[in-house]
């Protein structure tokens, strides 16, 4: 996954420049947050993966990962990695995305909408990045009597919870009980594949933000003096970055992995194992990663002054949306031992 | 960002899928014709003359170098092919694999005209066996400590020491030894050194063998007294070999086999578990297996790198970490995993064969070809912190 395209280098000004986590930490309200959403949607990448016209950006897959991957490295508390998802899966049904914020799901293994036979939805859907504060919903549901469709659905009136995750960000309930869509059509798309398609987001976030707490982790060990010498100096504490180093490593290249499979189009097995494997390795990466960076800065990595947390904060989130790693790890240990031991290494040299 | 990692998302081309059918079909053969028992063949009969001689008839050893010293101008991403079948088959590489991973590499690049033409095609050919004569009673992870001396005398050098720890010495037709031909100045500890190909029937050389605790015998000491050497087995530079060890640990640190080495622990323990998992078994296995897919994509990256001509120092110390700490890792976690595993399981005694080597094979993984620490050590340096 290269950084170098145009629309990854328009990402990384953008949220240089208005999302900067030490300057949003200074802020200390969230004033920041609507100039910085213009700026993040004027530049097309909360819609880069909605074609032309659908009213997107009609960007690459590639683009808009590389711009997943710089919501990671920033931190960004906006709905853009969310937006994104939600274009991809209108647009897998031909409808138009609205300007502003969207959220997207089902976003938990088992939830499940229904459209009944006159066009209304029903169902509860459970850890719903940025519902609230979100203009729309883009949705996946089952249609009464056989069939899958999207809808796009106004949040304005929906019965969506108040709940944030671990960062603060909303992290919502909705209870959706016959409500009208603003529309619904079929799709050739399924649960699984939406539930592949956010693992595969979110990993890409999270092997961003793995790159920045190793980055502050680094700076933080050669800055910081103790017993007369910075702490980079000593043994343990590189060994402790090597680590670090290694789990950031091995998520860049899953997640990179995986973000290539879906670009270039791979047959729907070799998705499965390249997007299941990234988001349990990945998300097992997140977790040591967090817990070394904490070591590594010590007391003032657990203040909220310091912009350690609002990285450690996301990736202990981003782990459990679209399937955590247990969930996953079933799914893919079960299909390993269906096909049994002789197909294992098969499968894996395939890739 | 200052520090800076890359993996890009390197596929095989075409051409190594083709291959990959060829080198299975051949194991398949072998398999078939008992030349090795699947997956206890890297164990037991890991050195085979007849196994190596087929696989260099094939065109498999050396398949990179050029075709006048009797390679083939395949590509790297082809040996990469080549070196993962036949680690996850366990196949008896051990007489060739050296030589055609390093030692043919470094007399490519450093031997004289005489010795490249008469050694080379023999390696090719799966003639010859190579070890690695780097360890010494005082000198192990710190390289640089050598003081096995090599002293001039007319037409060549007289060699005085010991080397230990030194793999299949007692197998191997040559050995490239680092021996100290200066001391080391003060401004350069590591000058000094010089790198010799020496051929193990010369007179004045002693192989003794170290039993492993496994009650294997792989590991030697090796003395040399008075042992001479030609002055056209000097490998480059004299008292510069400092200079010619970076350039191959790239591709030494980051291939199949620095996180392979255990795997068909991972295929028996697929077999014994049986299709119907319960979710722990599922659990386990899924995470194995999303953990290797991922050091598997990061090591074909970095072959992929080295193929492009570029130079990812730090992504391969990084897999050689992580993907022996797996390796390492994995016969304990399919011990745990297997515990409650029902007796009548159709492969359950295949499965304690390979256990009960694995377990006591796993703690050498951390410590060859570089330990953790040394590579640590490498990490954190390339990250700004020493």
């Amino acid at each position: 996954m290269g950084t170098d395209s145009i629309v990854a280098e328009t990402a990384t000004r953008v949220f240089r420049d208005r999302c900067d986590p030490q300057a949003i930490v200074a802020a200390r309200n969230d004033g920041w947050m609507a100039g910085a959403w213009s700026q993040i949607e004027g530049a097309g990448l909360s819609l880069a993966w909605v074609p032309d016209d659908l009213g997107g950006a009609g960007a690459e897959i590639a683009d808009g990962f590389a711009v997943l991957r710089e919501t990671g490295r920033f931190a960004v508390a906006l709905p853009v990695a969310e937006t994104l998802l939600a274009g991809w899966l209108l647009a897998r049904a031909g409808i138009s995305s609205p300007t502003g914020a969207m959220a997207c799901g089902p976003a938990r293994e088992g939830d499940r909408l229904t459209v009944a036979k006159d066009g209304t939805l029903s169902g509860r859907l459970r850890g719903i990045a940025f519902a609230r504060g979100a203009g729309h919903l883009a949705v996946l549901a089952e249609r009464e009597g056989g069939g899958l469709a999207v809808a796009l659905l106004s949040a304005e009136g929906l019965r969506i919870g108040d709940e944030t995750g671990p960062a603060g960000d909303p992290l919502n309930t909705i209870a959706l009980d016959r409500v009208w869509p603003l529309a619904v059509k079929d799709t050739d798309i399924d649960a699984e594949a939406l539930l592949l398609m956010g693992a595969a987001v979110r990993a890409m976030q999270m092997a961003g933000a793995l790159e920045a707490i190793l980055d502050i982790g680094v700076r933080y060990a050669n800055e910081r003096v103790a017993f007369g010498k910075p702490i980079a100096k000593f043994q343990a504490v590189q060994h402790n970055l090597a680590r670090l180093a290694g789990e950031t490593a091995t998520a860049l290249a899953a997640a990179g992995s995986a973000a290539d499979a879906i670009a270039g189009g791979a047959d729907q097995d070799a998705l499965f194992l390249e997007i299941a494997a990234a988001k349990i390795r990945v998300g097992e990466a997140a977790g040591e990663g967090a817990a070394i960076a904490h070591q590594v800065l010590g007391a003032i990595g657990f203040t909220r002054e310091h912009i350690l947390h609002r990285f450690t904060q996301r990736l202990w989130a981003w782990r459990d949306d679209f399937g955590s790693e247990s969930q996953w790890a079933v799914k893919l240990g079960s299909q390993v031992a269906a096909n049994g031991a002789d197909a294992l290494w098969p499968m894996l040299a395939a890739r | 960002m200052e520090t800076e990692l890359t993996f890009d998302p390197v596929r095989l081309p075409l051409e190594c899928q083709r291959l990959r059918a060829d080198v299975r079909a051949f194991l398949a053969e072998e398999m078939a014709a008992g030349t090795f028992t699947p997956h206890i063949g890297g164990i037991d009969g890991a050195y085979s003359r007849e196994f190596s001689r087929k696989v260099g008839a094939r065109g498999w050893i050396g398949m990179t170098w050029p075709k006048k010293y009797g390679g083939q101008e395949r590509s790297f991403l082809e040996r990469y092919v080549v070196t993962e079948e036949f680690r996850v088959a366990n196949a008896p590489v051990r007489l060739h694999f050296i030589a055609d991973r390093q030692s043919g590499p470094v007399l490519l690049k450093y031997g004289s005209d005489r010795v490249k033409a008469d050694v080379l095609p023999r390696i090719c050919r799966g003639e010859v066996c190579f070890a690695i004569g780097m360890s010494e009673p005082n000198s192990g992870s710190d390289l640089f400590a050598a003081s096995t001396k090599a002293t001039k005398t007319d037409g060549g050098w007289l060699v005085n020491g010991t080397k230990v720890w030194t793999s299949n010495a007692h197998n191997a037709d040559y050995l490239i030894g680092l021996f100290r031909t200066s001391a080391p100045t003060k401004e350069n500890r590591r000058h000094g050194l010089t790198q010799f190909l020496v051929d193990m029937r010369t007179p004045g050389i002693a192989v003794n063998p170290i039993i492993q605790m496994t009650g294997h015998h792989d590991f030697n000491e090796v003395v040399f007294q008075d042992a001479f050497m030609p002055d056209d087995h000097v490998i480059g530079e004299v008292d510069g070999a400092w200079k010619q060890a970076t350039s191959e640990l790239a591709y030494e640190r980051s291939g199949p086999e620095r996180f392979l080495e255990t795997y068909y622990v991972l295929t028996e323990l697929v077999r014994v578990l049986g299709a119907k998992l319960d979710t722990r078994g599922a659990e386990g296995i899924g995470r194995l297996v999303a953990q290797v897919h991922a050091l598997r994509r990061m090591s074909v990256s970095v072959a992929g790198m080295l193929h492009a001509g570029k130079e990812p120092v730090v992504e391969a110390a990084i897999v050689k970490d992580v993907g022996t700490i797996w390796e390492q890792e994995l016969p304990a976690r399919a011990r745990d995993l297997a515990a409650f595993v029902e007796e009548q399981a159709g492969n359950r005694v295949a499965f304690e064969e390979v256990m009960a080597f694995a377990t006591q094979a796993a703690p050498k993984l951390t410590i060859q070809g570089g330990t953790t620490e040394i590579l640590r050590g490498i990490i954190a340096r390339g990250l700004g912190l020493r």
